[in-house]
């Protein structure tokens, strides 16, 4: 039998919750049932952060917290985790080591904020890093918006409370609270509500796989990063979800001498280590992509089966020759990852069936690798134009070239005209930068909208191919780019 | 501890003011116990609100079932302008906002019913089964829409000196042109949100999030056809206002009131982000047309300008807003001749409102990109230029007749910071890196912000207070200022605390209330302090006076020798602890409250003629900033900024340099990522943080110096402190110049055709226009 409850952990207790609508974010359990106000709703879409609240997990016998948006997050995806929120990390009128540098450093002005932040810090100061720096901090603060302050002093006040490694509260009964999870541990399935209407979280692969065959309507969620938004936004009514992410072979990352796999519920930053060891753009990327909080929830292979033509994903993976598994029931096939996307809002994907994996062949080395992210903000801001360039050069001649968009058409798309008017061309002819840009003109034909302009995106895709041929045929990215340097980091490392 | 010293103690320095003392809810905000409307324990039955809009832009609503609405599970009752009691009108002062529209609509999403649920889900789902149908009309969405139209919500104004056209025609340089400056969201992170709760006898309580708890009393008694005696409003604090709750939390207080009427229950408003973004008005855009003749040294001659305003669909207070945009198209230059017309146009969008800075930022923009367009044009440096042309002796007046007096510490502001910036020397590296740099180009721009304090409607310069001292000489403290993060609260409470001579927390700060504080001014043009801190202090001073006269009587010595301090209370050689001071004047018949009124002095304005002194006095500030720019994508990094700002003397310089950060960083918004798309249908499409983007942390500069100027407000202010709210956002005006110079290293002396916002689109347009963009 499964257990029909959604079970966490609460201020040190165990919580049941049974009959519960299947859609309820977490925000609203706190608010409106809890009747824990000190969260906040500032934008019910994840991407403002005041209703940032930490997540405690085991992780290979140690405790681990992740930010998370509590917003556009299910109840049921808190199961077997521990909340924290913002009211429970003063002890006995003393305020936490965080509580304490935003009050110190001036941190908060009108304070709606401050909850989001303040928990965002202390998910920092878990995170077991040393040392941060500036660009630690712009990370962790990537997700929360703060409208008042400018953020320089709670800048400070991050970068103090790093430099200050004492033991908190949590550390203190952290054994504790390991004791308590071990009742999480059982491979039982969860399934809470009836045929109509429930939130199912299955434990292992082939219950997954059969009930999506049972559920052909169901909503299958990993990270709910885009479907929280159909329910708080659209108000889609939805009464039947799958979540999987309880199901370990699907968390799991395996990785060959030439190539990457990510189950479907790795989550970004889960992958983010991986990724970051294929090239120095990835770690760009990574850390421009969403928030933390979305990284913390958000899986890789969501971001492909979402199907958006703006996703970041697609591209840079389409340039690795991805492929993607799917299955339905016991059925498994695979699909190059170009071609799992159809049309808008169009994949090759049937009912019944779902995308358990993403495989990415590693580059060569004569591969180089470039990947260009188009935004207003730099940072948690959904791209323009996404680009990714896999460029193989022997002797000095491009022998094969791998370019891929985003933001350029209806789903993300490899551009045929510009990769043909560049193979066989030397590498350091500005000739050929120029030929590849004039490619690309027969490759596209990108719409305008509220991220921009038709003749920018046309524009400036076509400026990133003469960018990354250029940084390929050895002009320093010093000269080329004003941010995510790659001499800087070589340097560095 | 008392005193061992007399003497010693009464030399003592300030012991609140001027000290950077933490908010006072700061420690209430990292814990999540700072309680704004929403966090209220519901009053038991509580209703719950949502809008229901209009989805066109312009024309006349033709039916209006709503039967499917009212049948919705959870529905109470459904509101539109047919059960308005009293009128159906929510603006400030013009009578052209309806609360329900009821036969025409003027933007989209412009409320036309409301539902009442038992939950705020059962509301919004609701709402998506109203059934209407309009007759359509092509809407006006653009300046250039209500220009060939001929629309505006209110007359056209303008006001200068001299014959521009003359000094034209001499002057040996001449320049025009147009440019385009973006609106801005406020995206306080707590939306707007109302609770009403009905009392006996049509009496009502509303809690709103608003700067105006006064006009929200006004327009609640208006709307429901009651007395303005009838209907408290009391305000704790906002999760920000930035002007956006300054006349346009009415709406839905009002909303609120009337379902709280409707029901009898207690009803709760609170809009949704995207809602929010969409319903409520923003900061005005604009497009400037203009003309400037100088020498050919760059000293200018003449300015014509013209200010077109984009208001929306009613007046709202643009009146004011474009008014302080022409006030500050000077910026800190002299002009001897020059003409400044504005135009109120109107448009089928959502009517645009008070927004930080109040119309100035747009009048100093216009002024500063005239003044970069000279700079190119005459081949000289920027700040050179802005010096040459800085109000100074003889040249003093400005184009609406008030002299600048105090000229001087402007140029002593931008002088020193001329130098810790280093100005001069990066100046210097910039233009040999851009040398050597095909794609990637650098700029650096110092500007200067003169911006004017006062309501420029000169009734609204006064403020009130409402001190009591108890009898265990604990301190109530009310004025008509609400807190919305700034600091205001803060302030007055140190104030206050200094008066008596009294610990910090003696002083208990209450909520805003129009039950305690009375036909208050909202909280806005920078003045809650210079308002609000004057009264405090006068109705402590009123109450100080007639317990030092008892103590002094009762010891049989001068009232002046009596000295309030360290929690003590001095008469003559005895010490008397201020609580029990307190108690004996309460025990001899001493009164213990106070309510206090203040008014600023000197400001007069008459508008019809153009004439008179609008601003009490002006805060200067001065901001140094350095780009880089990607030619290849226009993507721009903010690399340092370097701030000198005046705030006289500072009542608390730890809350004062967050006002000059924070501002700043929202002027970086505004002029940088943060870009309103309306589509033609008038349907704002950036109604969302995932699609509306306000700075980041990663936004700021790593290298980022702010610091205060040195020296007092040369008014007669409090404590000679001057006003901070708004003049920093200005400071941002640096970061755009900065941008346009770094575009204009790509081909100097030609015209940049930069708009604002610059987002990297905009940007590569401009580089694109001075022949960049194309690579190598």
């Amino acid at each position: 039998m499964p257990r029909s409850t959604i079970s966490f952990i609460r201020r040190g207790q165990r919580v049941d919750v049974g009959n519960i609508d299947p859609k309820t974010t977490l925000l609203d359990w706190l608010r409106l049932q809890e009747r824990s106000t000190g969260t906040k709703e500032g934008c019910a879409e994840g991407d403002c952060g005041a209703c940032t609240v930490v997540l405690a997990r085991e992780r290979d016998g140690r405790l681990v917290y992740e930010p998370v948006n509590a917003c556009i997050l299910l109840l049921g995806q808190v199961d077997g985790t521990e909340i924290i929120t913002v009211e429970d990390l003063a002890s006995s009128g003393d305020l936490h080591k965080v509580q304490k540098a935003m009050v110190e450093n001036h941190a908060s002005q009108c304070g709606f904020c401050t909850p989001g932040i303040v928990m965002s810090l202390f998910a920092l100061s878990h995170s077991g890093k040393e040392t941060i720096n500036r660009s630690d901090v712009n990370q962790t603060l990537s997700g929360n918006l703060c409208r008042c302050t400018g953020y320089r002093p709670i800048i400070d006040a991050a970068l103090e409370i790093c430099s200050n490694q004492s033991p908190d509260l949590f550390d203190g009964r952290a054994e504790k609270t390991l004791e308590l999870f071990k009742q999480f541990r059982s491979l039982e399935d969860v399934f809470v509500g009836d045929d109509d209407s429930f939130f199912a979280t299955p434990a292992a692969e082939s219950s997954l796989a059969f009930l999506v065959q049972k559920y052909p309507d169901a909503t299958l969620i990993a990270g709910a990063t885009d479907v929280g938004l159909w329910i708080t936004k659209g108000l889609a009514p939805i009464k039947k979800l799958i979540w999987l992410g309880r199901i370990r072979a699907l968390a799991a990352v395996e990785e060959t001498e030439t190539t990457l796999s990510f189950g479907a519920g790795v989550t970004h930053e889960a992958a983010a280590p991986y990724l970051e060891s294929i090239d120095h753009d990835f770690k760009e990327i990574v850390s421009r992509f969403g928030s933390k909080q979305v990284r913390s929830s958000g899986t890789v292979v969501g971001n492909i089966a979402n199907g958006s033509p703006i996703g970041d994903w697609p591209p840079c993976f389409i340039v690795l020759d991805a492929e993607v598994e799917l299955r339905a029931g016991l059925a498994m096939r695979t699909v190059a990852l170009e071609d799992y996307f159809i049309a808008y809002k169009k994949q090759n994907r049937e009912p019944g069936e779902y995308l358990r994996r993403v495989i990415l062949k590693k580059p060569s080395e004569n591969d180089h690798i470039r990947l260009f992210k188009i935004t207003k903000r730099r940072d948690e801001d959904i791209s323009a134009v996404m680009s990714a360039f896999r460029i193989t050069v022997e002797e000095g001649l491009i022998t094969q070239a791998r370019i891929a968009f985003g933001g350029m058409a209806g789903t993300p798309k490899r551009a045929r005209s510009a990769e043909a008017a560049i193979i066989g061309l030397p590498i350091k002819d500005i000739a050929t930068w120029r030929a590849g840009a004039e490619g690309l003109l027969s490759d596209f034909a990108p719409l305008s909208d509220h991220r921009a302009s038709a003749d920018y995106r046309m524009r400036v895709a076509r400026n990133l191919i003469i960018k990354a041929l250029a940084e390929i045929a050895g002009v320093p990215s010093s000269s080329t780019r004003i941010v995510g340097l790659r001499e800087a980091a070589y340097a560095a490392e | 501890m008392p005193p061992s010293d007399v003497t010693d103690l009464t030399k003592m320095p300030l012991r609140h003011v001027g000290k950077s003392l933490v908010h006072d809810s700061a420690a209430l905000h990292v814990q999540g116990a700072a309680i704004y409307i929403d966090d209220m324990p519901e009053p038991e039955g509580t209703l719950h609100i949502a809008i229901g809009g209009s989805p066109i832009a312009r024309g006349n609503i033709t039916s209006l079932d709503l039967d499917a609405v009212r049948s919705a599970p959870g529905v109470f009752a459904v509101l539109t302008a047919e059960n308005i009691p009293g009128k159906n009108d929510v603006s400030p002062a013009m009578g052209d906002d309806p609360m329900f529209a009821s036969d025409r609509v003027e933007f989209v999403g412009q409320a036309i019913f409301a539902v009442v649920g038992t939950t705020r889900d059962a509301a919004r789902r609701a709402v998506r089964f109203v059934k209407n149908s309009f007759e359509e009309e092509l809407p006006s969405v653009t300046v250039e829409d209500a220009i060939e139209r001929n629309e505006t919500v209110l007359p056209n104004y303008e006001f200068g000196r001299g014959n521009t056209d003359e000094a034209f025609a001499g002057s040996p340089v001449s320049l025009s042109g147009q440019f385009r400056i973006g609106g801005q969201e406020h995206f306080y992170l707590e939306g707007q949100v109302s609770l009403a709760i009905p009392g006996e006898r049509d009496e009502i309580l509303v809690y709103a999030s608003t700067q105006h708890p006064t006009e929200v009393q006004h327009v609640v008694a208006r709307v429901l056809g009651i007395s303005d005696a009838q209907v408290t409003c009391e305000v704790r604090r906002m999760g920000g206002g930035f002007g956006g709750k300054e006349s346009q939390a009415t709406q839905w207080a009002a909303i609120a009131a009337l379902a709280a009427k409707i029901t009898r229950k207690p009803c709760k408003l609170r809009l949704d982000r995207d809602d929010d973004m969409m319903l409520t008005g923003k900061r005005h855009d604009f497009r400037v047309d203009w003309e400037l003749g100088a020498d050919n040294d760059g000293t200018i001659r003449a300015v014509d300008i013209s200010l077109l305003a984009r208001c929306g669909y009613s007046a709202d207070i643009s009146q004011g807003v474009v008014d302080r945009a022409m006030f500050h198209s000077d910026n800190s230059y002299f002009i001897p001749d020059v003409k400044v017309s504005s135009r109120r146009l109107k448009t089928n969008t959502v009517s645009n409102t008070a927004f930080r800075g109040f119309g100035g930022p747009q009048g100093m923009l216009a002024m500063e990109r005239m003044i970069d367009a000279l700079a190119s044009a005459t081949g000289r440096d920027p700040l050179d230029i802005r010096k040459a042309n800085f109000y100074s002796d003889g040249r003093d007046k400005t184009p609406y007749g008030m002299n600048v007096e105090d000229y001087d510490v402007l140029h002593q502001l931008v002088s020193q910071l001329e130098v810790s910036s280093d100005y001069r020397a990066r100046r210097t590296q910039i233009d040999a890196f851009n040398k050597e740099s095909p794609l990637i180009r650098r700029g650096i721009a110092l500007t200067p912000v003169k911006f004017g304090i006062s309501f420029t409607l000169t009734q609204m310069n006064q403020g009130g207070a409402l001190v009591h001292v108890y009898s265990d000489g604990s301190v109530h403290l009310n004025h008509g200022g609400t807190e919305m993060g700034q600091g205001l609260f803060l302030k007055v409470a140190q104030i206050v605390a200094e008066e008596f001579g009294i610990s910090l927390d003696r002083v208990r700060i209450m909520p805003t209330s129009t039950g305690k504080v009375p036909n208050t001014s909202p909280t806005a043009a920078s003045a809650g302090t210079d308002l609000n801190g004057m009264a405090a202090m006068l109705a402590a001073r009123a109450i100080k006076g007639r317990m030092a006269a008892f103590a002094a009587q009762s010891y049989g010595i001068n009232p002046d020798d009596v000295i309030f301090r360290d929690d003590v209370v001095l008469v003559g050689s005895e010490t008397i602890k201020f609580s029990a001071l307190a108690k004996a004047c309460h025990g001899g018949r001493i009164h213990l409250s106070e309510a206090s009124h203040y008014k600023t002095p000197k400001v007069v304005w008459d508008r019809p003629t153009a004439v008179g002194r609008p601003f009490y006095y002006f805060a200067y500030g001065a901001a140094c900033s350095e780009v880089a720019i990607d030619t290849l994508t226009g993507e721009m990094k903010l690399e340092r900024v370097d701030i000198l700002h005046d705030v006289g003397k500072s009542l608390n310089p730890a809350i004062d340099i967050g006002q000059i950060e924070g501002g700043f960083v929202q002027g970086l918004g505004w002029l940088t990522t943060e870009e309103l798309v309306y589509d033609s249908n008038g349907r704002l499409r950036t109604h969302a943080p995932s699609t509306y983007k306000i700075p980041v942390a990663s936004d700021i500069p790593e290298d980022f110096r702010v610091s205060l100027f040195e020296g007092a407000n040369r008014e007669d202010t409090v404590y000679r402190s001057k006003a901070v709210g708004e003049p920093p956002v200005m400071l941002a005006i640096s970061v755009f110049s900065a941008i346009l110079n770094a575009v204009q290293s790509l081909q100097p002396g030609t015209p940049v055709p930069l708009n604002a916002p610059a987002t990297p689109e905009e940007i590569l347009k401009a580089v694109q226009a001075l022949g960049g963009g194309g690579g190598f």
